[in-house]
């Protein structure tokens, strides 16, 4: 079975209709990437799993999507506990203006979470599991402003981790990022797929044939083409998909 | 070659010169001002300290001008527990006001909101003064009466008191500390917001642990001069504090330092008259720590970003 489950999901923003019918199966445990040109929908398609769509104004869903088998539009579902299982890292490295201990800590502290010792851990392993730990262990209380931008990255997927998701999603996690900081988090999601499935929105088409399993081609809100990912790059069905990995448009 | 680029630039450069020198003339005279007033307040402020001696100013209580005595302790103990309390009780609902105006209210509602805010801010004092003669003394009397019923040693002040004169104080600070808050909390960027509301916070918990921490700088400057507004405030506490030189107890009448040179300039005369020029001295240190606080919180501020 799919871990999350697009039917038939259409989004208007006012007048605007800026998912036309899209229906997708993103698949436990592997890197799925959404690649298109700008506007075409991908971000707009990945706010929608975690309902970060809830906070813009003047938006209308239709369709469904569920985690797991449960309706995330349903009735009861509390998108507390739905962000909590879906994780969001963004595309600008956005760390909260406290110190590294207290980002990483504030996801398990929000959900409740006070004994020290307990957060102290959780703040290590998420950090080891960011690739950040060895880095910055001296560092744990000074201001995460202070990082560089690919390490405040990686905080952010620590942050992210520490709540224990089991989805990630990542809105053009590198965009900002110089090609070293890149890899490091290119190889960090390679490692992380093994526990959590991952949906990773990305400009850059060598990246998404570097680390996912599988892609999806957005165009204009549709999805075009969705497939395993060597298949999307090697041999793509639509004409149109063609034209965007040769770089004949986009 | 179109033309040259060598020409007589002679009376564009003088010009030029003039325009920046009226520029620079109009700047230096907030300079001048700041500079003349601490001279003149210091120049005229410290005779009488000489005459009468610092600590018998400073630290005695005992206000009879009449009598050459010039303690006036109550006098700044009133003006500092004063204004303490009235931010202490306006800095909460300022506060909360702003959030709720920047992260919570829609568009409609924050317009009225905010026009409202507006509208305190630009009513003069005087008319808070006479809105504390109308309710807010009527109301203290009241309570005063009830509490102090068949109590000999205390005397009836007809509600002009420190809680009254703080209450007015409250409203009246509200509007500074209000829209320098809120635009405190506009400028914590959204994606804040976002990364908090993505793992799993709430709204409120957003507000609480995210956006007023991040806020924190223009918080605090905005109690400062909340502080500052308070304490340099004069019109509406003379007509609601009932002006007698007494310890600062709630239900006393009470003399500011402000409405301690407004009630008695006027006839003053002699060292009686650079006595509340001193004390305008006293005020004007208080106001300058106030500023330099202020400035500190703004300097820092820009550090840490």
């Amino acid at each position: 079975m799919s871990k999350i489950s697009v039917q038939h999901l259409n989004l208007w923003y006012g007048e605007k209709h800026a998912l036309k019918d899209t229906n997708l199966e993103i698949e436990e445990n592997k890197i799925t990437a959404f690649i298109g040109p700008s506007g075409c929908g991908k971000s707009t398609f990945l706010k929608t799993l975690n309902r970060m769509q809830d906070y813009v104004k003047g938006v209308r869903i239709e369709g469904l999507v569920s985690l797991d088998g449960e309706d995330i539009f349903g009735k009861g579902v509390d998108p507390t506990l739905l962000r909590k299982k879906v994780g969001m890292v963004f595309q600008q490295p956005n760390p909260f203006p406290m110190s590294v201990y207290d980002n990483v800590a504030y996801g398990p502290r929000i959900h409740g979470i006070k004994n020290k010792k307990k957060l102290d851990e959780i703040v290590e392993k998420s950090l080891k599991s960011a690739a950040l730990y060895d880095e910055i262990k001296d560092r744990l209380h000074s201001s995460a402003l202070g990082l560089s931008g690919g390490q405040q990255q990686r905080l952010c997927i620590a942050r992210t981790l520490a709540v224990e998701p089991e989805v990630i999603l990542l809105d053009e996690p590198t965009s900002a990022l110089d090609p070293i900081s890149t890899s490091k988090i290119e190889d960090l999601l390679m490692e992380l797929k093994d526990k959590y499935t991952i949906v990773i929105v990305t400009h850059n088409m060598q990246q998404a044939s570097r680390i996912a399993d599988k892609t999806a081609f957005f165009l204009h809100g549709e999805i075009i083409e969705y497939g395993d990912t060597e298949k999307i790059f090697s041999f793509p069905e639509d004409k149109r998909t063609e034209d965007y990995i040769t770089g004949r448009f986009g | 070659m179109k033309y040259s680029i060598v020409g007589s630039n002679k009376t564009t450069t003088r010009e030029e010169k003039a325009a920046a020198y009226i520029f620079i003339a109009c700047a230096a005279l907030s300079i001048i001002a700041v500079v003349s007033i601490t001279a003149y307040m210091i120049i005229s402020g410290t005779p009488a300290i000489f005459k009468v001696g610092l600590v018998d100013i400073l630290f005695s209580t005992v206000w009879q001008p009449t009598a050459g005595k010039f303690g006036i302790l109550y006098i700044i103990l009133t003006s500092i527990i004063g204004t303490f309390f009235a931010v202490l009780l306006a800095v909460p609902i300022g506060l909360l006001t702003a959030v709720a105006l920047s992260e919570l209210v829609n568009e409609k509602f924050k317009k009225v909101l905010k026009s409202a805010i507006e509208m305190l801010a630009g009513i003069p004092s005087v008319v808070y003064g006479l809105l504390g003669i109308l309710i807010i003394n009527p109301a203290m009397y009241a309570l005063e009466r009830s509490i102090y019923a068949g109590n000999p040693h205390h005397q009836m002040t007809g509600g002009a008191n420190l809680i009254a004169t703080i209450l007015v104080l409250v409203i009246m600070i509200l509007p500074t500390l209000v829209n320098v808050s809120e635009t405190a909390l506009e400028t914590v960027p959204q994606h804040l917001r976002l990364s908090s509301l993505a793992l799993g916070a709430t709204k409120i918990q957003t507000i609480f642990k995210v956006v007023i921490p991040a806020a924190k700088n223009g918080i605090f400057s905005a109690i400062v001069l909340g502080v500052g507004r308070a304490i340099g405030e004069a019109m509406a506490i003379l007509l609601v504090a009932g002006n007698a030189v007494k310890a600062p107890w709630p239900f006393n009448s009470v003399r500011f330092l402000t409405t301690a040179i407004v009630s008695e300039m006027g006839y003053s005369q002699g060292l009686h008259r650079q006595v509340l020029f001193t004390i305008g001295l006293v005020l004007f240190v208080f106001i300058m720590v106030i500023n330099i606080i202020l400035s500190r919180i703004l300097k820092k501020g820009e550090e840490d970003d």
